[in-house]
């Protein structure tokens, strides 16, 4: 029995660990924030870098746990974005409190992302693999389109909505989403500290989650399928479980961008499939699979091109080059056998030590 | 007393292809009974039909009083089958104990929320568990490797960490799909051995396919030889051994 | 109604043209290597900025323009294969491929993009005809529609005799249906797949000149959506099935013109990927593909 418990705690401390590094960030940043020691630019970047961080960790849910590849991810922080604001936006001067609104929003931002991820996971978690990854893109560009093509109005009769164009409205009515033009004046109530403990409470739950008997669950499917049936596992609802959970969380970072800025609207970059390609390369460079290498792997990636802005123009062909070249080294079977006979030593090594 | 595996007239085809034709079994309570015939013969077919991977196309299915004809792979689970795989099919990233927890699944519950969020039942569920899954994993002597990664065991110890998620779904029936494949001799000697002693312990109906002929004789009191689909011999392991039509059929001619 | 659908149904034949051409080149890497080569779209990319070049750079005529890029993207399209995919043939995760094809889909454009800049260029048509006039003038058919779709059936036809016919298209076959036994019956697999990559990316470039002369814009993210409409249209049809292919690319660009003129401009690209979904969900394997069977 010691041996389990010895396995506990080493979970334990890698946790602690995870958590400690996001607290000690904060901790940091918000000291060289105090003190003016931070450029207004990087002071800006701190909620973004949040917004990546959760993306990440949660796209790892379904890429790494659960091992299926979605490709619209970006389209359930879009959800969650466009739920929150337009909620944000109509009750702006109506709420006493400016905390109880954002708090507000938020729920409802993650409630509409996860309905969404409920009701397009119930279908395409019925195909497997290259479809699977094909139809989840195609799930996020629609949204993004249905979201280009919305316009709902507010007056005294109430709310209209269209897909063609601005409707006639009362002398008091206003527009609040627009069609492509989207929502313009969100509440800027999107802070770091926000952004921190949303990200902490996404780690919370992706690591309990998966370090549970759920979690287990889902990680059975993903290694073998046909075994996991034959043990009695529901393998629909662990699915569907990973999904919508992922897609809810997503909708956390999508409330965060909303709230970050006084204009909303969905275009390729922030909501189409490059986004949701961006996060997935966030989750590979940092080791499918491992919730805290995808987290610090999206604040570098984020993070270096702005330290190094002579480099920004290769950015993306770095990150090209490096994701292939991850790949081959991670999963071609000649390269295993290579590290395994050129670098197993120092892992035996290791192992024989513990 | 009634069996506790009846199956009556079980057929299926696939495109045209009869691949297993009016198969009939009955195993009692606490039996340790084999099904072999040369490759082909549809031996893996008919345990994808006992554990719902198939529907069959004729016959009945009776696991101790309830009918489990055409059931879901899940809910034969659920009903008390369990089994082993051909090719193992470990779930390879998790560790050995992770894999016996896995099949106590649906033994020992509490729900996603709870395990998020840390409740206490959390705590004593997972206790439960870690005990129970040590508890099988001493019966198959891997508790030292309990914190080890099912891909990185010896393939001896593959197969036996595979009975024992097998065994941790607490299944009425075991069907062993040639667990003693690619085994060398004195594997296959342990391999009996524990094959016995699982039977004892847990009070184990097992059902298993088998191209060992010493492991077959050596253990099974019952044996139903397949061929082409269809039932060769049946009964007594020595007396089916020595059907000369049985003789026929494994020496091809 | 009257004229104007009939001109919108030639003008949804011409794109399902190009899609179908594209789609040829997709259902075949798929039917033969099983994997999504989701870098297809942007060696069209490469194809029109190729031919560009040669036309616009080095001063050539347009078929010789076509020709360059159709070597240039042969050569690209097996040293991808060769570079990137190979190695991951035999993988453990068949989501190590579909996720480097991502990152070579990424190369490609940030490569384009480092050379031509991100401003959209103007692609000069090369077809120097001015098409027919139908109907006292009321209906004109352009020269690019009617060269795209022709070259679209001829492609198709060709395509459909080297794969029954010769012994390359008969080791694609057998490669496709199982590797395992093809490479047992002396068939070299590798090789076979590279031929593969090799038709399908010649067909890309064909396909970008011929996007391009049709949408005269070209930037280093012109091909990604064809690309993936492409793989929707070969999807349609049943991956792996050349008339599949076709089919499912002309029926997509009517789909999509029809939808751009008749629903919504905007919706246009939402309309292609319903109908992605609704096929995958109620007939997998498209309308002309084959069912396969898990094993246990």
């Amino acid at each position: 029995m010691t041996k389990t418990k010895k396995k506990i705690s080493k979970q334990t401390r890698s946790n602690i660990i995870t958590y400690g590094i996001v607290i000690l960030a904060y901790i940091i940043v918000q000291t060289m924030i105090n003190s003016g020691s931070i450029s207004s630019l990087m002071e800006g970047l701190m909620v973004p870098l949040c917004i990546y961080a959760i993306l990440a960790i949660s796209l790892n849910l379904v890429v790494g746990i659960l091992g299926e590849l979605s490709l619209g991810h970006a389209g359930f922080m879009c959800v969650g974005a466009f739920a929150s604001a337009f909620f944000s936006k109509c009750m702006r001067g109506e709420m006493e409190s400016d905390g109880l609104r954002f708090f507000l929003a938020l729920l409802i931002g993650v409630a509409a992302a996860a309905v969404f991820g409920l009701l397009i996971g119930i279908p395409v978690l019925r195909l497997k693999g290259d479809y699977l990854a094909i139809v989840t893109l195609a799930f996020g560009e629609i949204i993004k389109n249905l979201v280009n093509v919305l316009y709902i109005g507010k007056d005294s009769s109430g709310f209209h909505i269209s897909t063609q164009d601005v409707m006639a409205l009362d002398s008091d009515g206003t527009m609040i989403i627009s069609g492509p033009q989207g929502i313009t004046g969100t509440p800027r109530d999107a802070t770091f500290l926000i952004g921190i403990i949303l990200v902490l409470i996404t780690l919370f739950i992706v690591i309990n989650l998966t370090n549970s008997r759920s979690g287990r669950a889902i990680m059975s499917i993903r290694d073998n399928r046909i075994a996991s049936e034959s043990i009695g596992i529901n393998i629909t609802k662990y699915k569907l479980m990973a999904f919508t959970v992922s897609a809810a969380l997503a909708g956390s970072a999508g409330v965060l961008y909303a709230h970050n800025l006084s204009t909303l609207t969905a275009t390729t970059n922030n909501f189409g499939y490059n986004q949701s390609i961006m996060i997935l390369v966030f989750v590979v460079l940092g080791g499918i699979g491992n919730i805290r290498g995808s987290m610090i792997a999206a604040v570098i990636l984020t993070l270096l091109p702005e330290l190094l802005r002579g480099l920004s123009d290769y950015r993306m062909l770095i990150y090209a080059i490096v994701l292939i070249i991850m790949m081959l080294f991670n999963w071609a079977p000649k390269a295993i056998e290579w590290r395994e006979k050129y670098l197993s030593f120092g892992r035996k090594k290791k192992e024989a030590v513990k | 007393m009634a069996a506790l595996l009846d199956v009556k007239n079980l057929g299926i085809s696939f495109g045209g292809l009869r691949a297993v034709n009016g198969f009939d079994i009955s195993i009692e309570k606490g039996e340790l009974y084999g099904l072999i015939g040369p490759n082909g013969a549809g031996k893996t077919t008919v345990f994808n039909l006992l554990t719902g991977v198939y529907k069959p196309d004729t016959g009945k299915i009776t696991l101790d009083g309830k009918d489990i004809t055409g059931k879901k792979t899940i809910d034969i689970s659920k009903a008390g089958i369990a089994r082993t795989f051909q090719n193992i099919r470990l779930f390879k990233q998790l560790s050995v104990l992770d894999n016996v927890k896995v099949g106590l699944h649906n033994h020992h519950k509490y729900s996603a929320i709870e395990g998020v969020l840390r409740l206490p039942r959390y705590f004593k569920v997972e206790k439960e568990m870690n005990e129970r899954a040590m508890e099988i994993l001493k019966v198959f002597e891997l508790e030292e490797h309990a914190d080890v990664l099912a891909s990185n065991l010896p393939y001896g110890e593959q197969r036996k960490l595979e009975i024992a998620r097998a065994l941790a779904t607490d299944p009425k029936l075991l069907l062993l799909d040639e667990p003693a494949a690619g085994m060398n001799p004195n594997e296959t000697g342990s391999l009996m051995e524990m094959i016995q002693l699982v039977r004892e312990k847990f009070h184990m109906t097992i059902l298993l396919i088998e191209h060992d002929m010493k492991l077959v004789s050596g253990i099974c009191e019952k044996l139903t030889v397949l061929n082409f689909g269809e039932v060769l011999a049946q009964g007594k392991t020595t007396d089916v051994l020595n059907d000369p039509q049985v003789i026929a059929a494994y020496l091809g001619e | 109604m009257g004229m104007s659908f009939i001109s919108y149904l030639i003008n949804g034949l011409s794109l399902g043209s190009v899609y179908a051409i594209i789609a040829l080149g997709y259902t075949m890497v798929y039917g033969i290597a099983k994997m999504l080569n989701f870098a297809h779209g942007d060696v069209i990319m490469i194809g029109a900025y190729t031919a560009l070049m040669a036309m616009s750079q080095a001063g050539l005529p347009p078929v010789i323009g076509v020709l360059i890029a159709v070597v240039v993207c042969t050569v690209l399209g097996v040293v991808i294969e060769g570079i990137a995919y190979r190695p991951l043939r035999n993988a453990s995760s068949s989501l190590a491929v579909l996720i480097t094809a991502i990152g070579v889909s990424y190369l490609l454009q940030n490569i384009a993009l480092l050379i031509f800049g991100p401003n959209a260029q103007t692609f000069p048509s090369v077809i120097k005809w001015d098409g027919v006039s139908l109907a006292d003038g009321k209906l004109n058919i352009s020269g690019e529609t009617i060269v795209t779709i022709g070259a679209c059936i001829l492609i198709m036809v060709v395509l459909m005799i080297f794969v029954q016919k010769s012994k390359q298209g008969q080791a694609m076959r057998a490669v496709s249906e199982d590797r395992g036994a093809a490479q047992l019956m002396g068939i070299n697999v590798n090789g076979t797949i590279a031929l593969t990559f090799a038709i399908g990316s010649a067909l890309a470039a064909i396909a970008g000149v011929l996007l391009c002369s049709a949408y005269p814009t070209l930037t280093p993210y012109t091909g990604a959506m064809p690309g993936i409409k492409a793989f929707v249209a070969a999807v349609f049809g049943g991956i792996g099935s050349i008339p599949g292919a076709f089919i499912g690319g002309l029926l997509l660009g009517v789909i999509e013109i029809l939808g751009r003129a008749y629903i919504s401009s905007q919706m246009a690209d939402a309309i292609v990927f319903a109908v992605l979904i609704v096929v995958l969900l109620v007939k997998p394997t498209g309308l002309l593909g084959k069912k396969i069977q898990e094993k246990v």
